[in-house]
């Protein structure tokens, strides 16, 4: 288990999926729209070591035989670690780019009110877009539930011991969830600002969610998180009256670790500056469209 | 972060490449890590170690080379070198950086038999 935070796989769980998947031996078999080439350039050397092996390796690749030396290959790979999550990103990135789905990836702390963003959020939205909700949590279907209440299709991943949700779950859940072409997608995170930074879903940005009460260093203290993202969402303004809270100084640090961030302050719960996050999401609805057949199709309509 | 995570997907990639390759064992896997990856590397070993166990890459040798970072200041038109991601370029203080290096997670080499 991660010493950090208690990663570890094999306990995760997709609402409704039946056959549960064991991501202990990770042979993700027999998922064809994962489909992927692997890149890699594999160089054989024949490494004339010292070690007295007393093993037989008998003949190489090659077929050839060389007594007394070891079989011992270095094996040049250059991949990036997550190279697996990055390919199944990919994946999920094309399927949304195909389908003109725009998805994004909501990250904070636990407690930043991601959940009743969201439920106003869809309530604003319903007239005019359709909402589908990825919900990861460690446990419980609560999240998704108070989802569901608001009328949008939801599904919920439990990543029992995991901190983050990877590309490779996020894919089953959309099988699953099948949102609707030219929808918005919102996969909420696992609230954690330090895991989730690394892992790519596939989405078209991750929206950061801080709330006021979280005070303003934690851009400093979490910058891989604040640098990863494309929008910066400081929610609870309607508590500013009554805290120490220092709003330039909470910018200035977010502008520390990305300069051109875009910076939104709002409130889930007065509705004060909703307006600006709303008009964000049909801004980047229509790039995720731009080009796509459905917009092509509204513009003859309209025309 | 996740480092536990990192050496799962690390031994994804040696069980793959021992079919590729045809190898049986790894002797030894060389990563590198840049020093705004967001991973220590304490945690790292220590989840190498018991990731590994029972696999191709038991007892394997953990070898990591630590990259530094480096920005592009967009005000001096150079690279600077930096340590966190919110450092301002010595130069000049600005905190107009593009991070160039630093970021890297990637498995260099293996050794395999």
């Amino acid at each position: 288990m991660c010493k950090v935070c208690g990663c570890g796989q094999g306990e995760v769980r997709i609402e409704g999926q039946h056959h549960e998947h064991s991501h202990d031996g990770h042979t993700y078999n027999g998922h064809g729209r994962h489909g992927y080439e692997e890149h890699h350039h594999t160089h054989d050397h024949n490494h004339d070591h010292d070690h007295s092996h007393s093993h037989d390796y008998g003949a190489n690749l090659a077929g050839a035989a060389v007594p007394g030396m070891s079989q011992t290959r270095l094996i040049q790979l250059e991949q990036d670690i997550l190279a697996k999550n990055n390919s199944y990103a990919a994946a999920n990135r094309s399927h949304f780019t195909d389908h003109g789905i725009l998805a994004l990836n909501l990250v904070s702390s636990p407690g930043s009110g991601k959940t009743s963003l969201l439920c106003k959020t869809i309530e604003a939205l319903r007239d005019k877009q359709q909402s589908f909700v990825i919900e990861g949590d460690q446990q419980t279907s609560a999240d998704a539930e108070r989802i569901r209440a608001t009328g949008a299709p939801a599904i919920q991943i439990n990543t029992g011991k995991g901190c983050h949700l990877d590309a490779h779950m996020v894919g089953h859940a959309v099988e699953h969830l099948s949102p609707a072409d030219g929808s918005v997608l919102f996969i909420e995170n696992v609230g954690n600002l330090v895991c989730p930074a690394g892992f790519d879903l596939g989405e078209a940005y991750k929206v950061v969610i801080l709330s006021v009460t979280e005070g303003e260093d934690k851009p400093l203290k979490y910058p891989d998180m604040f640098a990863a993202s494309g929008l910066v969402l400081i929610n609870k303004v309607d508590l500013v009256p009554h805290l120490d809270f220092d709003m330039t100084a909470t910018i200035a640090n977010v502008r520390k670790v990305n300069p051109a961030v875009k910076i939104l302050q709002l409130s889930a719960r007065s509705g004060e500056g909703m307006e600006g996050w709303l008009a964000w999401i049909e801004a980047a609805q229509a790039m995720a469209l731009a080009g796509h057949p459905l917009h092509t199709a509204a513009q003859t309509n309209a025309g | 972060m996740h480092e536990m995570a990192l050496c799962e997907s690390i031994l994804e990639t040696l069980r793959e490449q021992a079919r590729l390759g045809d190898f049986t064992r790894v002797e030894r896997v060389c990563l590198e890590i840049g020093q705004l990856a967001g991973v220590e590397i304490e945690a790292l070993r220590f989840g190498f170690d018991v990731v590994m166990r029972g696999s191709l890459a038991e007892n394997a040798r953990l070898d990591i080379v630590e990259c530094p970072a480096e920005a592009w200041c967009i005000q001096c038109s150079t690279t600077v070198p930096i340590k966190e991601r919110f450092d301002a370029c010595g130069l000049c203080g600005s905190h107009q950086l593009q991070i160039t290096r630093g970021t890297e997670l990637r498995i260099k080499e293996l050794e395999v038999n």
